[in-house]
């Protein structure tokens, strides 16, 4: 079972975030990264489904600029066989479409038979990646799984719907399945498995080398702060706020 | 111009809302507005299919989808089809002349962005509570079926009856990342006590397995309206204020000033919920005494 994970290098979930100077996007100047969340659990829900198999690979996409690299490093030294980094240094002025182009061209060379990915980056948010994949690559898909059986050629996998509601969907293999956080326990990176990153195969393309080219559906008009739907009134004591529960809200 | 379409989802309340902004903008762009509703079993192939032959015979300009989990599931695949990226959960639509902006949120809710599209057609899904809902539904076009669909959906089922039914509480001490550790989950229990409620818990402390997945409330979890909803250390991820936001008196403790918690909580501290939360629970103690 060959299995393609897309993952995606975000800014570390308590980064304090300004508009940039251009107002089109944040400014990445004192940024940490890290791995986005949900695609962490798509990581680790493919090396369980690998291991429950008794062999196979598992290949870690990931589309960014060259900081990206420690993001694919910590998945190689989680336990992904090897690589695939395609250079974008300009990654936040694609669009959902024109990124889940360039992973389909790099996975359609690969011939997964499985592809995963988190149900949504924590930056964007478009919670598109993995349903565009599929479109692009021909196949089936489900999104927002919080279980994967496989059964010879065919996965069958249970999806969240809303309000607790759930549904169990069977496919054709190969397919692409959207993970929801929280599927399984996330493993952390041993000293062996740091040790054996960096040996591991990191395969550099750019979008030219994968002959697709940033074609936006929609630009950036500004990025800002959200307007408050309330005011709320900020208090600067417990007190003030125990005399609010008292007598405004009575709840003591 | 050809018009809009809204494709609706039965049963859904976010799909009236979608109708209004179909007809509101409808009526500013001067563009007639059609509706379907397809009532099957759905698949994503089957929706793809027959949405993508509707589309393309009448060349709608604009489709707008209500951004629940079904339309996650099929409308960026049908967008795809037409070469076009869907612009995802827009809470606010504008219209300038003949041309729209839309904003949805970046990293969570701390920041927006206001996009225009970029050419023809337009896939848009709407956020809950974007507009306020259409009165009346309007009538529908039907939908045939594609006919082929390689998912095989099976019965759609609840799982055993949850234990907590956190939407008749009238008070829920909610607690998000900011607590770091299962072990200072006792914080607010302490909390939870000296005032009567129950507690709940925004996605990732239940993902991890800190509280039970009946604790959490959002698009996935639970939908609470209780008197008082005290949010602690939670920063407001809009899957979790769709849960919380129709609660009557909404307290934040947050140490970050942009948490989009404070944007719909009616009073807020902002400062490290360590040292708020156990002077909090001595203070009420007191004040109960």
């Amino acid at each position: 079972m060959k299995i393609l994970v897309a993952i995606k290098q975000v800014p570390a979930r308590d980064s304090q975030l300004i508009a940039s100077t251009d107002g089109k996007w944040v400014d990445e100047s004192s940024l940490e990264y890290e791995i986005n969340e949900p695609d962490a659990y798509a990581l680790e829900e493919a090396l369980q489904l690998k291991e429950s198999a008794g062999g196979g690979e598992v290949i870690a996409v990931c589309a960014g600029p060259d900081r990206a690299s420690s993001t694919i490093r910590e998945a190689l030294a989680k336990g992904a066989d090897r690589a695939i980094h395609i250079e974008v240094e300009d990654i936040a002025n694609w669009d959902t479409l024109s990124v889940a182009k360039l992973l389909a061209a790099a996975a359609k060379a690969e011939s997964p038979d499985l592809v995963l990915t988190g149900l949504q980056s924590d930056d964007v948010g478009a919670g598109q990646v993995g349903v565009v994949l599929a479109e692009l690559l021909g196949l089936p898909h489900a999104t927002i799984i919080m279980e994967v059986v496989i059964d010879g050629a065919t996965v069958r996998v249970k999806r969240e719907l809303e309000d607790g509601w759930f549904q169990h969907v069977s496919m054709p293999l190969p397919a692409v399945l959207t993970i929801q956080s929280g599927i399984k326990k996330l493993r952390y990176a041993t000293l062996m498995g740091i040790k054996r990153a960096k040996t591991k195969e990191v395969k550099s393309l750019s979008p030219a080398d994968l002959g697709v080219a940033n074609t936006p559906s929609y630009q950036v008009v500004s990025v800002m702060l959200p307007q408050k739907s309330k005011q709320t009134v900020m208090l600067h004591t417990v007190a003030e706020l125990v005399d609010k529960l008292k007598n405004e809200v009575r709840v003591i | 111009m050809s018009g809009i379409l809204a494709v609706l989802e039965a049963g859904q309340k976010i799909s009236l809302e979608t109708l209004a902004a179909a007809r509101d903008l409808g009526a500013k762009l001067q563009l007639p507005v059609h509706v379907v509703e397809p009532d099957r079993n759905y698949t994503a192939d089957d929706y793809t299919d027959s949405l993508a032959q509707l589309i393309r015979e009448k060349s709608f300009d604009l489709i707008l989808f209500p951004h629940t989990y079904q339309v996650r599931d099929f409308a960026p695949k049908l967008a795809t089809r037409f070469d076009r990226a869907l612009i995802s959960d827009v809470i606010r639509l504008r219209v300038e002349g003949a041309k729209l902006f839309a904003t949805r949120q970046l990293f969570q809710g701390k920041l927006n962005a206001e996009l225009e599209p970029i050419g023809k057609p337009i896939f848009l899904s709407l956020q809950a509570g974007a507009y306020a809902p259409a009165e009346a539904q309007a009538p529908t076009e039907t939908l045939p079926a594609a006919g082929t669909s390689r998912q095989k959906p099976e019965e759609r089922y609840r799982e055993a009856q949850r234990a907590v039914d956190l939407s008749a509480a009238p008070i829920i001490v909610s607690v998000g990342r900011g607590i770091k550790e299962k072990e200072n989950l006792s914080l607010i229990e302490d909390l939870a006590a000296v005032l009567g409620a129950e507690i709940a818990a925004s996605r990732p402390i239940c993902d991890n397995g800190w509280l039970p997945m009946e604790r959490q409330v959002g698009s996935s979890g639970q939908t609470v309206t209780p008197k008082l909803y005290l949010a602690i250390g939670l920063s407001g991820a809009i899957q979790h204020l769709v849960g919380m936001k129709g609660s009557k008196t909404i307290v934040a403790i947050n140490k970050d000033p942009n948490a989009p918690i404070f944007e719909v909580a009616d009073y807020g501290i902002c400062d490290d919920l360590f040292d708020v939360v156990p002077a909090l629970t001595a203070a009420i103690k007191a004040a109960k005494s």
